[in-house]
């Protein structure tokens, strides 16, 4: 044999072989090991990728559930509009990129074509307003009021408007039912903001905002929006590289929300807030003799509670607004309007975001505490007409003095030195300026105990706690201005406030006499909501019982079904007794026959023998402003609160609104004869509405019309001729509407009011 | 093996026609390597259905026909077998002394390409337009011109038995002749095609038995080459991307670093099983771009996962083994160079190919064989497995 092997090969070529098939083998071992890292080791993050490649969402707005009073009328419901929309993703299918298209329909709908292109553009950096700042994939509205004959148009042409639809979409709207406004209690809605969105999306369900959900931001909208909202349909589809739709990965259909049933009546509510209306407007036609100019009555607030539950039957907040200026997104100038500095302010509720000082209709807690302090209710206590305190001097209202009197008679006439009397041997009691180390202080602690400087818990946004000026609340207050006192002191002038800020500078944090005796008459640093004092007088209705303010009754699936309800919830009980409680009842019920309030009840008509009230006035003064008129009432069912900024007296601001409110609920006329068929409500409505199967409320064929129409007559103070008398609503807006000055001006004369004591100079250094 | 003497009788009897001749035990197709045959004709038929997939929605490319690409790839390979059975007919042998024909017209097929007759397409001047839809791409052509004239020149003294090993001129001689269709290729420009002639020559002087310095030296070449390349700027601006976007994967994943992004967002969501064939969303969202071509191994990894990714890498393993068992069993110097030759281009082209839908090599245009769709590949490679199986087939000279 030959060196050279048969087979061609010497051992070098075959040690190269053999280098060559390792090599080889090495590779593809390299390329399979990299394979099992790419897909079963980071498997996940690659599928990801792949589904944030390919599937684009579109978002179905859900429609959103409505509100209804308690009898099930719709509060804030859906209206239907025809929406024309444009899909991108099918225009960018078209040759000319959707060009023509667009062009026709804004011959359609009657806008210039240069409108409709611009709505439909997308937003970018270079791109100024008008351009669609959603999702590409997300139908872009181009018109939210089109009529039937142009959809008509669109949707019976199809082929010459591909990707355009117009379809009927559901919009918020306050209804106004019954002519109740309520913007304030409804609260509004506004879309999501992009922050919100990619916030919350790596949250699931109600949590998860999407680019098309509308969210309540204030009132019942924001504080039920999970119940309400309902779930939004998604769409996911899938898309290529150019973003073309390619097919669809699942569809979710919306899921209407579901429906809020309040105790709200909306007829009461109606007659509230026009008696609210109508008795600013009267105040504004008062003279007020201490400012020798007519009050402003810049603000109001009213409430009317079921004594025995809580709940909230009425609830009106002046100034107000018309809550479907946000529908659809608000216009810059109308939220000018309503928040600007000269807006006076109407987003606010003042029922429950107004704090003032409540003035005598204090007084019950005041009572209460000198009980609890261990005072006689069959004691006998100087009234004199005035008192000096701390080397100042407290009158009563026009230095009045009634002798030795009982707390009934006290509350009744409401005595202000009487109470002036009790807080100061309190406060000696104490330790006066030196307090001991445990003071009593059963003026405040009954306070607290009334629920006051706290929030009441109703279920609606921000609301306010008030103020107890409390020694705890003295320190801090103290602690927060003494730099601006002291400097202000320094300075060294010589008017009140400048005497004022001398003195708090060195001692502030004291709680003088004169804090204590004011706080006696709701006056000085006190500060509560109506909510608070309608509170409060439900409790003394209902035997004691303090229960928290609510406003929804239940939640009601869209077919009518029950979701959960919203129990009475007892937050305290009242902490004197039955006896206690029962004397209260007495004096507030002399209040209406012979005290204060007695010319606008008992010497106005009202059937008291038949139907029971109770009352207390109360007149705060504000320094630099005029009174604050307070009037808290109570019946065996109902408490009625009412207050106005600067509106004068408790019972000349407040005193015929209330009264009107109690003759609506109970039917009774300006006679005082009853007619239960004319009654609103004679009785707090406990039943939930029933509902219909498709999800509506079966409102009971109610004679309300015929009411208020009745109502008008019994309430107007002229009598009308029988053709108008015939016409019901025309009259029931006659009556509803603020009345004319002249009419309204008639039982307010300065002579008048002076039958309401007013508050003496019982102020603090506040 | 039965004796020679017994193989010259049977083969001169002459009742021995027809079905019953090619079915005996000596006939050809005893002698041929099936393993090696049914690999490859499973990784054609089966990339098919890849092709198919990749192709299905791509309405721009398949004339609104969606199995435009599928009947073409299988034609392909249909031709590519015949183009194999023809090369196995001719045999080992007799190929050899036609490889000056088959030369001679590459370097045809190639000029008329770099002429007005050629055109281009992605930027490299390297197509000749058939009509019909058709068109020859001589690059892959050249590749075995250089293959088989090398092993050609270089086993001549040696399979003579003048030689143990060939000598420096006649390594010499055969680079020349290797280095002329390489100029012409780069002229159009073609990298990728160079490249992988490059590591056909090495697999070729590691194969002949060339002396060490030619094997270190070519290496020591390709190196030097490349940095000079580099350091002279003569790369093209997509050619320097392309090593960007291999050097940082998260470069710029909607730009220079988008191909390989989305290949590796495909394979990766494959997972073990992949989304099943069709239903994949990268290849149906055609977020893949050249998918049934360089990129079709992505299709294979996202809608067959890894299992199915895995078979490919394995039959092309199966086919790279049976050919190194060729070359060790070469009956002559010639077979072992081809083999080895084979080796080398199939290997590197599979490996450059693969590593780069998984972003561990850079992005070129090299096609996987017997995977991508394309013509001239297909035939390529199919010729590539005929030899194999003419070198297999081979009996040596009577000693």
């Amino acid at each position: 044999m030959s060196n050279i092997p048969e087979t061609g090969r010497t051992r070098r070529v075959t040690i190269r072989l053999v280098v060559l098939q390792i090599l080889v083998l090495s590779l593809l071992a390299t390329l399979g090991g990299r394979l099992w890292y790419l897909q079963i080791r980071n498997a996940k993050e690659y599928t990801a990728k792949a589904t944030g490649n390919h599937i684009r969402e579109v978002v179905e707005p859900s429609v959103r559930g409505e509100i209804l009073d308690a009898s099930g009328r719709v509060l804030a419901g859906n209206e239907t509009r025809l929406v024309v929309s444009v899909s991108r993703t099918s225009l960018l299918q078209q040759k000319d990129g959707g060009k023509a298209v667009l062009a026709r329909l804004a011959d359609v709908l009657g806008m210039p074509a240069k409108d409709v292109q611009e709505k439909v553009r997308l937003c970018d950096a270079k791109t100024p307003q008008p351009c669609w700042n959603g999702s590409p994939y997300q139908p872009i509205p181009v018109t939210k009021d089109a009529t039937t004959q142009q959809a008509m148009q669109i949707m019976e042409r199809r082929e010459d408007f591909p990707g355009i639809t117009a379809q009927p979409t559901a919009l918020r709207r306050y209804t106004g039912a019954e002519g109740a406004n309520m913007a304030q209690v409804l609260g509004y809605l506004s879309p999501v903001t992009d922050d919100e969105v990619s916030k919350t999306a790596d949250k699931s369900g109600l949590d998860r905002y999407l680019p098309a959900d509308q969210i309540g931001r204030a009132g019942l909208e924001s504080v039920y929006d999970r119940d309400l909202r309902g779930t939004a349909g998604v769409t996911k589809l899938e898309v290529d590289n150019l973003g073309r739709v390619i097919g669809t990965a699942g569809t979710v259909a919306p899921q209407t929300g579901n429906n809020l049933v309040t105790s709200i009546d909306a007829r009461v509510q109606k007659v509230v807030e026009d008696n609210l209306a109508q008795a600013m407007a009267d105040a504004r036609n008062t003279f007020d003799k201490v400012t020798n100019r007519n009050y402003e009555a810049d603000s109001g607030a009213a409430v009317v509670m079921d004594v025995h539950t809580g709940r909230i039957i009425a609830m009106a907040s002046a100034p107000t607004y018309d809550p479907n200026l946000w529908v659809g997104g608000i216009s810059g100038k109308d939220y000018q309007t309503l928040t600007g500095k000269d807006s006076n302010f109407p987003l606010l509720n003042r029922a429950i975001q107004g704090q003032s000082a409540p003035g005598s209709t204090f007084k019950v807690v005041s009572t209460t505490a000198a009980v609890q302090a261990g005072y006689s209710l069959d004691g006998h206590y100087d009234c004199p007409k005035s008192m000096t305190i701390g080397g100042r001097e407290f009158k009563n209202f026009e230095s009045e003095n009634f002798g030795q009197i009982s707390l009934e008679k006290a509350l009744e006439v409401s005595c202000d030195t009487v109470f002036y009397g009790l807080a100061y041997d309190q406060w000696m009691k104490d330790g006066g300026i030196k307090p001991k180390k445990d003071p009593g202080d059963w003026f405040f602690k009954t306070a607290h105990e009334f629920g006051l400087g706290a929030k009441t818990g109703i279920d609606l946004p921000s609301e306010v706690p008030g103020r107890v000026p409390d020694r705890q609340w003295k320190q801090s207050f103290y602690d927060n201005n003494k730099d601006a006192w002291c400097a202000q002191a320094q300075k060294g002038g010589n008017s009140f406030s400048d005497q004022i800020a001398r003195e708090n500078c060195v001692d502030g944090y004291q709680m003088r006499a004169g804090d204590a005796v004011n706080f006696a008459i709701g006056q000085g640093d006190t500060l509560v909501t109506p909510v608070q004092m309608a509170r409060i007088y439900s409790a003394l209705a209902n035997g004691g019982t303090f229960y928290r303010p609510t406003i929804a009754k239940a939640v009601i699936s869209p077919s009518g079904d029950l979701v959960r309800e919203i129990a009475p919830h007892e937050d305290a009980k009242f902490p004197g007794d039955q006896k206690l409680l029962s004397y209260i009842d007495q004096a507030t019920a002399g209040v209406i026959t012979s005290g204060t309030a007695a010319w606008k009840f008992a010497g106005a008509g009202w059937p008291q023998n038949k139907i029971e009230l109770h009352a207390k006035t109360g007149t705060a003064e504000v320094e630099g402003k005029q009174t604050t008129s307070w009037l808290t009432t109570y019946s065996k069912d109902y408490a009625v609160v009412m207050t106005i900024s600067q509106g004068g007296t408790g019972s000349g601001g407040s005193g015929d609104a209330v009264r009107r409110i109690y003759q609506s609920l109970y039917g009774v006329d300006d006679k005082g004869n009853i007619d239960n068929g004319k009654a609103l409500l004679p009785a707090p409505q406990a039943e939930l509405p029933k509902f219909n199967p498709d999800g509506t409320a079966i409102i009971k064929p109610a004679s309300y019309t015929v009411d208020q129409a009745t109502g008008a007559v019994l309430q107007a103070p002229v009598p009308f001729d029988a053709a108008s008398a015939q016409s019901g609503p025309a009259l029931a807006a006659t009556f509803l509407d603020p009345m004319p000055p002249a009419d309204g001006q008639a039982p307010y004369t300065a002579a008048d009011a002076a039958l309401e004591p007013n508050r003496g100079p019982g102020r603090g250094r506040s | 093996m039965t004796s020679y003497g017994s193989y010259r009788q049977l083969r001169l009897s002459p009742q021995r026609t027809g079905v019953s001749k090619a079915l005996a035990k000596d006939s050809p197709l005893w002698r041929l390597d099936w393993i090696l045959l049914l690999a490859a004709l499973a990784l054609s038929l089966g990339s098919s259905l890849l092709v198919w997939s990749a192709t299905r929605g791509r309405d721009n490319l398949t004339h609104g026909d969606p199995q435009y690409f599928l009947y073409r790839h299988l034609t392909n390979v249909v031709v590519g077998l015949v183009l194999c059975a023809v090369v196995i007919a001719i045999g080992s042998r007799r190929f050899r002394t036609i490889v000056p024909f088959f030369y001679a017209g590459v370097m045809l097929l190639l000029m008329a390409t770099l002429s007005p007759l050629g055109s281009t397409i992605n930027g490299a001047h390297s197509w000749i337009q058939l009509g019909g839809g058709f068109s020859v791409q001589p690059a892959e052509f050249a590749k075995l011109a250089i293959l088989l004239s090398m092993a050609v020149v270089l086993a001549d003294q040696v399979d003579a038995g003048e030689r143990e090993f060939p000598s420096h001129r006649a390594v010499f001689r055969g680079l020349i002749w290797a280095c002329v269709p390489m100029g012409l290729v780069l002229l159009m420009p073609d990298a990728g095609s160079v490249m992988v002639m490059s590591a056909i020559v090495l697999g070729i002087l590691l194969g002949s038995g060339a002396a060490n310095r030619w094997v270190v030296g070519l290496l020591v070449v390709g190196v030097g080459g490349s940095v000079a390349v580099w350091k002279l700027g003569l790369l093209s601006q997509y050619q320097i991307d392309r090593f960007a976007a291999f050097a940082n994967p998260q470069l710029d994943p909607n730009g220079v670093g988008y191909n390989t992004a989305q290949a590796r967002i495909a394979i990766g969501s494959g997972g073990l099983t992949g989304k099943g064939l069709f239903h994949g969303t990268q290849t149906v969202g055609q977020f893949v771009p050249e998918q049934q071509t360089d990129f079709v191994f992505t299709v294979a990894g996202e809608e067959l996962g890894f299992v199915g990714a895995l078979a490919i890498i394995a039959l092309v393993g199966v086919i790279l083994w049976r050919a190194c068992r060729i070359a060790r069993q070469a009956t002559d110097l010639y077979g072992t160079i081809v083999s080895a030759g084979i080796i080398a281009w199939l290997s590197f082209q599979a490996f450059e190919n693969i590593g780069m839908c998984l972003g561990i090599m850079p992005v070129a245009g090299i096609p996987l064989p017997f995977v991508s769709y394309g013509g001239s590949s297909m035939f390529a490679v199919w010729i590539g497995i005929g030899l194999l199986q003419a070198v297999r087939s081979q009996r040596p000279i009577a000693a």
